[in-house]
């Protein structure tokens, strides 16, 4: 079938403004919106640029704004988008390096933040023992791929630049509920301030956005209300 | 720019990555990625890491060896191993003291679950020995390892292509990388590089490898006249999803699926009477195409199903949770109430650089290239012999990432400074610009399409010699027509355009050096199965296939297996 394509356009070598490129290409219902914007690039238009890597949802670097939600370009489907132009666009609140890439230095530069890593001493001979309950209770959110979806999607980051940002609070869950960790206390402080946990008033746009369907903002509440009970 | 490191690592996945953190307390050691460290390719791995843990059932390192070299169909060097199998638990309870994730037992112990050729007492019957997160292992590990580096203050270069190996007086000087983000390319300059680029999928049509994985550090070192070890052996792992090859992982027959026929039969039953749906990747490939070839495929097309219905929703959504929203997203398919569509799909190389078991790359002499490492899956040590274990890769990346990265510490101690050879650049530059000054001419696109196509056709599951000969002859006219291939965009930042065209330079040679040594090994073994010699011949073939570029042109020639342990014997599970 033919599926047309709207995309945006800005390469700061050379444009004064971004604009938007029309494309249309032949696609199998079965395809990926990915397999299209290769096939575009490939075929049509070598100057289009966009990140990808693994195409299945497990590497999170073609997350991008598809008919206006953010998402991933591997994971959404031709089927879903019959009949409709397709509007691609860089995700929102970064900067626009080219067309569909994004400055990322900040999202990563704000995971480092939260501390991702485990924190802990005195290790046994064998693994340390953690109960099946335990380790439930960070099984959602190991599913983050750091793709930024939810930065891109949620409101207050888009108006306060300052926000910690949903993805690294799903970084900061993992580390603060997983019983090995003896730094909860520590990290519960680090976020419980205006910019960090409190900042979010429950949109709920990065649990819709999630390509991995992480309940971000029930996590974030869940954390909230953890800095209630232990540090008040 | 000329960036100075005592070492230099290429690659971000687990091999990169373990070895950057041994080496980083004592030396300034850099590390470049095509892609953002998280993103690298060891991330798509979903089904475990294997290790004698006996967490489930009493297990040992010695059925791990032996498992090892079976399921490499004897070409396995044992020495190798028995390195891997001894040091698995190990390095097991270091990731785990790191913060791996892993699913627990109600003890509270690591879980583990059976995987493809995982045995006790010898291939008496399936073992649990991976250890795994769900089905997103590898992520886990990588997300755990890369925030490890970035805690110890290790220096990555993200979007950095590797584009070029400096080689002078017999060792390794420095590389030349491409910065994405500027369109510079920037030379590297170390007293130590190692390699750890990953695999080469993509120089078939169906793979589950991400689209990073263009193999350009092992082409380099191809183009750099250093030999490439076993390249035959092409992984095709059975279930990949129809039409896309995005992979199922094998923990889904390791928690009790099976494959069926059209006629609804277990025909694993028939190849693998022992160990059925868990027998090794190459053989439960060669089953689905010998079902597909009987008109057993469903519906008689090309593709058999994976079924997973037996196993209940609460397992599913526990365990395989990822796998099962691969199947709704790409073919709508509920695992809990519907088969997935399934056929194999290109997965990994068990040829690669050779390297010892300390990582040191081996020349056509079987010495070792002073400054220049390998680990991974772009190296072959060769511990997965002619065909790889499921769960032996993620542990084969941190156990020799590992050892590569204590023998760099080793060898620095001695190692001086080597002069930068002059204009380290000017040859990528070159190249490049050759590239982005080129007015007409051919696409990229129509090239990688059609090596892609041929080398699916004449080199995947079987193989024959009319096949293999046809092969070679296009490849040569491909060849021909890269030398004028012609790219859109002329622009500095973000030109993946131009970086698309430069892999595929590799993508064209490396199918060059699995086509060679596939025609000239003239017997089938483990994943190298030639339909005109049907049978392994261990008193002729018994050896490890080196091939080289040499200024007289392609010479191919052999090395013995090192076996210690375990006597070649026919292999039936």
């Amino acid at each position: 079938m033919e599926m047309n394509f709207k995309i945006f356009r800005f390469d700061s070598e050379k444009d004064k403004e971004p604009y938007y490129s029309h494309y249309t290409v032949d696609a199998e219902p079965w395809e990926r919106l990915l397999d299209c914007l290769n096939r575009i690039k490939w075929e049509q238009d070598g100057t289009l640029a966009f990140r990808m890597s693994c195409a299945h949802g497990v590497c999170g670097s073609d997350a991008m704004k598809i008919n206006g939600r953010c998402a991933l370009a591997c994971q959404k489907l031709v089927k879903d988008y019959q009949g409709s132009e397709v509007v691609l666009e860089p995700l929102p609140t970064f900067k626009v390096l080219k067309d569909l890439i994004v400055d990322l230095t900040p999202f990563f530069e704000r995971v480092e933040w939260v501390r991702p890593y485990l924190i802990a001493a005195g290790f046994p001979e064998k693994e340390r023992l953690q109960s099946p309950e335990e380790r439930k209770k960070v099984d959602e959110v190991i599913r983050c791929i750091l793709c930024a979806s939810c930065v891109g999607a949620c409101p207050v980051s888009n108006e306060n630049d300052k926000y910690i940002g949903p993805a690294q609070i799903v970084q900061a869950f993992r580390r603060i509920f997983d019983s090995r960790d003896q730094e909860k206390t520590e990290r519960l402080k680090q976020l419980d301030y205006p910019d960090g946990v409190w900042a979010c008033v429950n949109y709920f746009e990065c649990t819709r956005a999630c390509p991995k369907e992480i309940p971000v903002t029930k996590s974030i509440n869940k954390i909230k209300r953890e800095i209630e009970k232990l540090l008040r | 720019m000329i960036f100075k490191h005592d070492v230099v690592i290429v690659g971000t996945g687990l091999a990169g990555l373990r070895a950057a953190l041994e080496v980083a307390d004592e030396y300034d050691v850099a590390v470049i990625s095509k892609v953002y460290p998280t993103r690298s390719h060891s991330g798509a791995a979903q089904g475990g890491i294997g290790a004698s843990l006996g967490n489930e059932e009493p297990d040992s390192w010695e059925w791990h060896m032996y498992d090892t070299v079976k399921g490499g169909d004897y070409l396995t060097d044992q020495d190798a191993a028995e390195t891997l199998a001894k040091d698995a638990p190990r390095a097991i309870y270091e990731l785990e003291h790191m913060g791996v994730p892993f699913n627990r037992t109600d003890e509270g112990k690591i879980a583990q679950r059976a995987f493809g050729g995982h045995t006790r007492d010898f291939g008496a019957a399936p073992i649990k020995r991976a250890c795994y997160a769900a089905d997103r292992t590898g992520r886990v590990i990588l997300d755990t390892l890369s925030s490890e580096a970035s805690r110890r203050g290790i220096r990555v270069y993200s979007e950095f292509n590797l584009v070029d190996l400096l080689m002078d007086k017999g060792r390794a000087v420095g590389l030349a990388a491409y910065e994405l983000a500027t369109g510079e390319v920037h030379v590297f300059h170390a007293r130590a590089i190692l390699l750890a680029t990953g695999g080469f999928g993509k120089v078939y049509k169906t793979t589950s490898n991400c689209f990073a994985n263009t193999g350009d550090g092992v082409y380099l070192a191809y183009r750099a006249g250093i030999p490439l070890q076993d390249m035959e052996f092409v992984q095709f792992h059975p279930t990949g999803i129809y039409g896309l090859g995005v992979l199922i992982s094998e923990a889904a027959r390791g928690e009790g699926g099976v494959l069926r026929n059209r006629e609804g039969r277990r025909f694993m039953e028939d190849y693998a009477p022992t160990i059925k749906d868990l027998a090794p990747r190459d053989m439960v490939s060669r089953a689905i195409i010998t079902e597909i070839r009987g008109k057993r495929g469903i519906d008689g097309r090309d593709f058999v199903n994976l079924d997973l219905t037996h196993l209940g929703k609460q397992k599913i959504e526990e365990r395989l949770s990822d796998i099962s929203s691969f199947a709704k997203i790409y073919v709508g398919v509920d695992t809990s109430t519907d088969p997935i569509p399934v056929s194999p799909t290109c997965h990994y190389m068990m040829g690669g650089i050779p390297t010892d078991v300390d990582g040191k790359v081996l020349d056509m002499n079987n010495t070792a290239i002073h400054g220049l490492y390998a680990a991974g899956e772009c190296a072959c040590i060769s511990v997965h012999g002619a065909n790889r274990l499921g769960c032996n890769s993620l542990l084969d990346l941190v156990v020799f990432g590992r050892r590569a990265g204590k023998m760099i510490r080793l060898d620095l101690e001695q190692a001086d400074w080597p002069d930068l050879i002059v204009n380290p650049e000017v040859k990528s530059l070159i190249k490049l610009k050759g590239i982005l000054n080129r007015n007409a001419g051919e696409k990229a696109v129509h090239i990688r399409n059609a090596l892609q196509t041929l080398m699916t056709k004449n080199c995947s599951v079987f193989r024959d010699e009319k096949g293999l000969r046809r092969a070679l002859d296009e490849l040569s006219t491909l060849k021909a027509r890269y030398e004028n291939v012609v790219i859109d965009d002329r622009g500095k930042a973000f030109n993946t355009d131009i970086m698309e065209a430069a892999e595929l330079e590799s993508l064209l040679g490396l199918a060059e050096a699995i086509l060679v040594s596939a025609l000239a090994r003239k017997e089938s073994r483990g994943a190298h199965f030639r339909e005109d010699y049907p049978e392994r011949d261990d008193a002729n073939w018994l050896k490890h296939t080196l091939i080289q570029r040499t200024d007289e042109g392609r010479r191919v020639f052999y090395k013995p297996v090192n076996i210690t342990r375990f006597e070649p014997k026919a292999r039936t599970y």
